[in-house]
C-alpha cells in the first residue's frame, strides 16, 4: 500500500471503531474514573494517537482494545498529575488499573452504555441538556451538529455541555444502575431524552425535520437490549420505528403527504416489522406505559391503512388511556385530531376548548386540528385557525399543505 | 425583551416568481404575523421595497450626501423585518425558525439594546 492508502485505511478503521464503540469506550472509561469529560478527552487523544500509529505500524488486531489501552494510559497519567492535589486522584488511577486488569482477564469490554445514559438523564442534570449530552457522550455526535439542530450557537451549546459534565464530576453522580424502586422513573427520563433526539415536536401534520432519527433509534434499541426486563424501551423502539418507516412516503416531490394519502409501498417494510415485533414483545409484559400506548396508536393507524380495518375509535380510546397516564398538551391535541378523523368534530372542538389558551397560542398542531374540525363543520372560523397553523409551522411543506387545506375549506364554505 | 429579526433573501429571485407563488409567500407572512400577534409576541413587522428604491446617506466632511443604493454584490439583501417580544433568546430563535423567510433566506436575530 502507498503511504496515503495506509493513512486512509487507518482513518477508515478509526471511524468504524468510533461509530461502533465510541459510547462503549466512554462508558467504560467514565465508569472507573467517574468523570465523563476526562473520559472523552482521553478517548479523543487515543484516536489521535491511533491515526499516527496505525498509519505507521499497520492496523492492530483488536483496534478497540488498542484504543482503550491508549485512553486508559492517558487517563491514569492525568489522574497521577492531579494526585499532588489530593489522594482521591491516586485512588482513581489505581481503580482504573485494577478495572483494566479485571477486564483484560475476561478479555471483554463491558457494555456500560445504559449506565452512561442514566447519568446523562440524571435528575441533577437540567432536562434541556440531557439529550445533547447523550448524543455527545454515547454516540460522539459533533457539538456543532447538535447546536444547529437545537437552535443554539455552537459556543453556547459547547459551554452547556461542559457545564453538565463538570456537574457530573463535581456532584459525583454515581456511575451505577438506579435502585429498583427508582428504575421506572429513571428509565423514563432516559427514554424521554432519547425521544427528544428523535424530534420532540414530531407530528405527522407538522412534518418536522428529524436530524437525529437514526441516532435516537440506535439509542432506544440499545436501551431495550441492555434493559431486557423492561417493556417501555421496546415501546419506544416500536414507536420510533413506526414513524421512521413512513419517512420515505411522507414527501413526494418536496410536498408533504398526509398519512392517509401515503403510498404504503414506500413504507420501510423492515422497520414496520421491527416495530410490530417490539410492540408484541412489550405487550407480553402486560405493563403498559406511555411509549407502548403511543406505539399502539401508530400500530392502529397502520392496521387501518394496510388491512382496511376501521380502527379510528380504537385510536381515540388509546389516547384516552395515554392522557390518563401522561396528560401532555401534545397528547390532548392528538386525541382531538383523532376525534376529527373519526368524524366527531364537535367532540374535537370541545376537547380543544378545554386546553388553556396560553398553552395553545404557539402550539401548531392545536391550530391544525382546530382548523380541520371547524372546516368539517363548515365554520367560518376555520380560515383563521388555518392561518395560525400556517404561521406556526416551521416547515415549508407543511405550510403549503395547510394553505391547500385552507383554500379547499374556503371553496367548500 | 425585544428582538429584531432581519430577513435576508434574494429579492430578484422573489420578484421573478409567478404571481401565485408570491401571493402564497405573502400569505405565509400574514399567517406568521397573525400567529405572533395572537401569541402576544408581535411588536412590528414590515416588508421592504426592492433595494433599488433605496438611498444611502453618508455625512462626509460635514455635508450629508444621498446616493442611490445600496448596491451590494451580496446574493441576499435585507427584505423585511419583524420586531418581536420574547422572554429570552431561545424563544426568539424558536419564532425565527417559524418565519417563512427562514426556508429560502437567512434570518438574523438581534436583541434590541435597551438604553436605560
Amino acid at each position: 500500500m502507498t503511504p496515503n492508502a495506509v493513512t486512509e485505511s487507518a482513518r477508515a478503521t478509526a471511524e468504524a471503531v468510533a461509530r461502533d464503540s465510541y459510547g462503549r469506550l466512554v462508558a467504560w472509561l467514565a465508569s472507573v474514573g467517574g468523570d465523563v469529560a476526562a473520559a472523552e478527552d482521553a478517548l479523543a487523544d487515543a484516536f489521535v494517537k491511533a491515526l499516527e500509529h496505525w498509519a505507521r505500524d499497520g492496523l492492530p488486531e483488536a483496534p478497540e482494545a488498542w484504543l482503550l489501552t491508549a485512553a486508559r494510559r492517558r487517563l491514569i497519567d492525568g489522574a497521577r498529575r492531579e494526585a499532588t492535589r489530593g489522594r482521591a486522584a491516586e485512588e482513581i488511577a489505581r481503580a482504573i488499573e485494577e478495572a483494566a486488569a479485571d477486564d483484560d482477564a475476561r478479555n471483554t469490554i463491558p457494555d456500560d452504555r445504559l449506565r452512561l445514559m442514566f447519568i446523562c438523564a440524571h435528575p441533577a442534570i437540567d432536562p434541556a441538556i440531557r439529550t445533547p449530552l447523550m448524543l455527545q457522550t454515547a454516540l460522539g455526535v459533533d457539538a456543532k451538529r447538535i447546536a444547529a439542530a437545537f437552535l443554539a450557537s455552537p459556543s453556547a451549546m459547547a459551554q452547556r455541555l461542559v457545564r453538565a459534565k463538570r456537574k457530573i464530576a463535581d456532584a459525583r453522580i454515581p456511575f451505577a444502575n438506579p435502585d429498583p424502586q427508582d428504575l421506572p422513573a429513571r428509565l423514563g427520563a432516559v427514554l424521554d431524552a432519547v425521544y427528544a433526539a428523535f424530534g420532540a415536536d414530531f407530528d405527522d401534520a407538522g412534518g418536522a425535520r428529524q436530524p437525529f432519527a437514526e441516532e435516537a433509534l440506535f439509542l432506544a434499541r440499545l436501551a431495550a437490549r441492555l434493559a431486557p426486563d423492561e417493556p417501555e424501551p421496546l415501546g419506544l423502539v416500536a414507536l420510533m420505528a413506526f414513524i421512521h418507516a413512513r419517512a420515505p412516503a411522507r414527501r413526494a416531490g418536496g410536498a408533504y403527504v398526509p398519512f392517509d394519502a401515503q403510498d404504503t409501498t414506500r413504507w420501510d417494510a423492515d422497520l414496520m416489522a421491527e416495530a410490530e415485533e417490539a410492540l408484541g414483545r412489550a405487550a407480553a409484559f402486560q405493563a403498559p406505559g406511555r411509549y407502548q400506548l403511543e406505539a399502539a396508536i401508530q400500530s392502529a393507524h397502520v392496521t387501518r391503512r394496510m388491512q382496511g380495518v376501521d380502527t379510528r375509535e380504537d385510536v381515540v380510546r388509546l389516547y384516552d388511556r395515554l392522557i390518563a397516564r401522561a396528560p401532555s398538551i401534545g397528547a390532548r391535541v392528538a386525541r382531538a385530531a383523532a376525534l376529527v378523523a373519526a368524524g366527531r368534530a364537535p367532540d374535537a372542538i370541545s376537547a380543544l376548548d378545554g386546553i388553556p389558551p396560553s398553552k395553545a397560542a404557539t402550539h401548531q398542531p392545536y391550530w391544525a386540528a382546530r382548523a380541520e374540525a371547524e372546516a368539517m363543520l363548515g365554520l367560518a372560523s376555520a380560515d383563521d385557525s388555518y392561518a395560525r397553523a400556517i404561521g406556526l409551522s416551521t416547515d415549508e411543506a407543511a405550510r403549503r399543505f395547510l394553505a391547500r387545506r385552507r383554500g379547499a375549506a374556503r371553496k367548500g364554505g | 425583551m425585544q428582538y429584531l429579526l432581519f430577513l435576508y433573501g434574494d429579492e430578484d429571485a422573489f420578484h421573478s416568481l409567478p404571481d401565485e407563488e408570491q401571493a402564497r409567500i405573502v400569505g405565509a407572512h400574514q399567517a406568521y404575523a397573525q400567529a405572533l400577534s395572537e401569541a402576544g409576541s408581535m411588536v412590528a413587522g414590515n416588508a421592504l421595497a426592492h433595494p433599488r428604491e433605496g438611498k444611502i446617506v453618508r455625512d462626509r466632511l460635514g455635508a450629508a450626501q444621498a446616493e442611490d443604493g445600496p448596491f451590494t454584490d451580496a446574493k441576499e439583501q435585507l427584505g423585511g423585518y419583524y420586531i418581536i417580544e420574547a422572554d429570552d433568546l431561545d424563544e426568539a430563535l424558536d419564532w425565527a425558525s417559524k418565519c417563512p423567510a427562514a426556508e429560502t433566506g437567512t434570518i438574523e436575530v438581534r436583541p434590541v439594546w435597551r438604553i436605560a
